[in-house]
């Protein structure tokens, strides 16, 4: 890995491509998602005007990941927006790599810094 | 309506909002939320949750061009993270406890500044002498390269930066909006950062901040699939469409143009808070 990876450069292609490919994934998954949800959902009513949140199952990774294995349509758009959102994690977790190997330990720990806060927000159950 | 015309017509709303953001440099986000409360009738929290979605794929999507062309400070946007998340977390925590029609007060005021950045005279001058101990403590200071060769830029005031970071934060993740005209003010004013850098380096920074707060909103039931499906993928064609007008026309009359019209949706956004109907 480090003989193949030297420069700034080289990290800069590798993350240019991490997030093109996650916009892609994720807008794909979400396209054929939404295309599922028309074929079993066209003729229903929208109605937005009240907030009721989305359903449970939809606002946790276990939730959406059964509903996604029984090609349950929201729960397959609704992985799409978690590729998505984990799209710029992703590229942070790779960031911490990437100051590793230019041995600047400063930015790991603080690149850290900001993976504990997003995490924080993930586990810390604070959707109340 | 029926899910087929609703999801349809979203679709081209989005496509629209998407195309109106890249134009005026504004981002996707910032236009959905009008378009979804004032036109689509949509309950402002839902339309937040599809807003800071289509901030992660707008931020992701153009950033990936950026880095390649290496403007990005990447050490300046992972520090400035720091603020950022811790704002962004906390911003989506007091959301829970703030009425609606405040968040659209807050909204529109946010709204009605970003139309007037947008507007604004840019920093294109690098400050190229140093002041800040920190900033070169933190390996702030860079270089870039313009049509007239490389040029080195010192970093100033790196804490009224992170303050205003802070706040950028707390507004994006209260409000679900990228915050970029924050982020830019912060830099560009505050920080002395070339808007070449700042614009860049802020929108790295979106897709980061934007996904600390929804991870949050996701857990609380904002972002509904049946919402976020055509939102996403048409502020994506829109804002591809965009960046493509962008490199090719002189967009000064369009973006003024579009500014006046966001304006004039912030009003409105203040004005139905203010009576209570959003």
């Amino acid at each position: 890995m480090s003989r193949l990876i030297k420069t700034d450069k080289d990290v800069a292609t590798i993350v240019g491509r991490l997030l093109r490919a996650g916009v892609i994934t994720a807008s794909m998954v979400a396209t054929l998602g939404g295309i599922l949800f028309l074929i079993v959902h066209r003729s229903d009513v929208s109605d937005f005007t009240h907030f009721r949140g989305a359903p449970e199952y939809l606002r946790s990774l276990d939730g959406i990941f059964s509903g996604l294995l029984e090609l349950d349509p929201r729960a397959v758009i609704q992985t799409g927006v978690l590729i998505l959102i984990a799209t710029p994690i992703l590229r942070v977790v790779l960031s911490v790599f990437a100051f590793a190997l230019e041995k600047d330990y400063l930015y790991v720990v603080i690149t850290l810094i900001v993976l504990a806060i997003i995490s924080i927000g993930m586990l810390g159950d604070l959707g109340g | 309506m029926s899910v087929l015309l609703f999801t349809c017509i979203l679709l081209i709303g989005a496509i629209a909002a998407g195309l109106v953001g890249a134009l005026t440099g504004l981002g996707g986000g910032v236009v959905l939320i009008p378009l979804l409360t004032l036109i689509f009738d949509v309950d402002i929290r839902y339309a937040i949750g599809c807003a800071l979605v289509s901030s992660i794929a707008t931020s992701s999507g153009s950033a990936a061009a950026y880095i390649r062309e290496g403007i990005t400070n990447i050490r300046i946007g992972m520090f400035l993270e720091i603020a950022t998340t811790t704002g962004a977390i906390v911003g989506a925590l007091i959301a829970v406890y703030m009425p609606t029609n405040i968040v659209a007060v807050i909204f529109g005021l946010v709204l009605l500044f970003s139309a007037l950045m947008a507007l604004r005279k840019k920093n294109e001058e690098a400050d190229t002498v140093e002041r800040s101990t920190l900033a070169r403590a933190l390996k702030l200071n860079g270089t870039y390269t313009s049509p007239t060769g490389a040029v080195d830029y010192k970093v100033q005031r790196v804490m009224g930066g992170y303050s205003l970071m802070t706040l950028a934060g707390i507004i994006s993740g209260l409000l679900g909006i990228g915050s970029g005209a924050l982020k830019v003010l912060a830099m560009d004013t505050v920080m002395r950062i070339p808007f070449k850098v700042s614009t860049t380096t802020s929108n790295f920074m979106i897709g980061v901040t934007a996904a600390a707060s929804a991870v949050v909103y996701l857990q609380r039931g904002y972002i509904d699939p049946d919402l976020a499906m055509p939102v996403v993928i048409g502020v994506l064609i829109g804002a591809f469409a965009g960046s493509k007008i962008l490199v090719r026309a002189d967009v000064k009359k369009l973006r003024l143009l579009f500014s006046i019209v966001i304006g004039f949706l912030a009003l409105e956004m203040i004005y139905n808070g203010l009576t209570g109907k959003l």
